[in-house]
């Protein structure tokens, strides 16, 4: 069955909720290469948009998902708002009058969603940011859906490149955002924004597992 | 007459470098300031600087945006991808340092100047010697 808006809806909840558990670990991440504030930012964030979400009586997904990306825009306070922002924003763009997703709608709406963040940011893979875990997510779901792989299969194959993308940024040498800031000092620690990112996708694999 | 819009991830930091740039023109460079996530949060909000945007693009034909550091640069440009398309090439980002850059461009701005010469004047504030 295809995803429903009330699956897109329980994902951003699970993405609250998961986000709010972890506020603490983001935070402490981000305190060690950034400004100490990503997980309460995120977690603001999303405690934001699910206010708005729980007012927004629509049947169309792409709405769902601008409103979220809106919420975060005006409140995370970050890079992760204009960058988050982005991402569901784009993902409304394209599920725009979708009542309904099937596993090509999302290969398309992640697609934009993820090249979104890369224009906004201007990150390149190996910049330790969120586009270490969101590119390999993107290709190892595009790969799995090439494949015939069920839609919940690809989806948990999509959340594991997330989290090896998301280790991969614990050597790297920051290129972008506060963390630049600190030069080689960077390495050794996982970048807050790429782990934030794999939570979220995470949250989709686990919300979305009964999919087919 | 070119507009200011001042972005910091303070409110108050915002407000008070738009204060110091006012008080070199005495009002006569509009000057919007755009800082915190809100009022008392610290961070920045594409929505809010959108707002102060738009405020500036009402009074004035083009803005120059001066900000302080890390996601002010990306909440601006997020600001300016929201505003309508046709008004997106009437604002500027500006290189130059906040404080020195702001006050540098609004006294610019009080004697009509343009907005690449503007621009030109603050960014060149950054290597003014301050401790001589």
């Amino acid at each position: 069955m295809p995803l429903t808006q009330e699956a897109v809806r329980a994902w951003l909840q699970r993405c609250a909720a998961v986000l709010e558990e972890n506020r603490d670990y983001l935070t402490q991440l981000d305190a060690a290469i950034g400004d100490a504030d990503h997980g309460v930012n995120m977690d603001r964030g999303f405690k934001a948009a699910m206010t708005k979400l729980a007012s927004l009586d629509t049947q169309d997904i792409g709405t769902v998902f601008k409103t979220v990306g809106m919420a975060l825009v005006s409140t995370v306070g970050g890079a992760g708002g204009p960058l988050y922002g982005t991402f569901f924003l784009q993902l409304g763009v394209k599920t725009t009058n979708k009542q309904e997703l099937t596993p090509q709608d999302w290969a398309e709406a992640l697609e934009a969603a993820v090249n979104g963040v890369i224009a906004r940011g201007q990150a390149r893979p190996g910049d330790k940011t969120m586009v270490d875990a969101l590119l390999p997510a993107l290709e190892a779901y595009k790969a799995a859906l090439q494949e015939g792989v069920p839609f919940s299969e690809a989806l948990a194959r999509s959340a594991a490149a997330a989290e090896e993308g998301m280790k991969a940024t614990i050597p790297m040498v920051a290129k972008k955002g506060r963390a630049s800031y600190l030069g080689e000092r960077s390495a050794g620690h996982q970048d807050p924004g790429a782990t934030s990112s794999y939570l979220i996708l995470r949250a989709a694999a686990e919300s979305w597992a009964g999919a087919t | 007459m070119v507009a200011l819009v001042i972005v910091a991830h303070s409110a108050k930091l915002a407000e008070g470098v738009r204060e110091l740039a006012a008080q070199m023109t005495q009002g006569r460079v509009p000057i919007f300031a755009a800082g915190g996530v809100d009022d008392d949060i610290l961070g920045t909000n594409a929505e809010r600087i959108r707002e102060a945007l738009e405020a500036a693009l009402a009074s004035s034909q083009e803005v120059l945006v001066l900000m302080d550091l890390g996601s002010a640069v990306l909440s601006a440009r997020m600001a300016i991808d929201l505003l309508p398309e046709e008004q997106r090439s009437r604002v500027r980002l500006s290189q130059a340092p906040l404080v020195e850059g702001a006050v540098v461009a609004a006294v610019e701005a009080a004697i009509g100047k343009g907005l690449d010469e503007i621009e030109a004047s603050a960014v060149e504030a950054a290597r003014m010697p301050k401790v001589t």
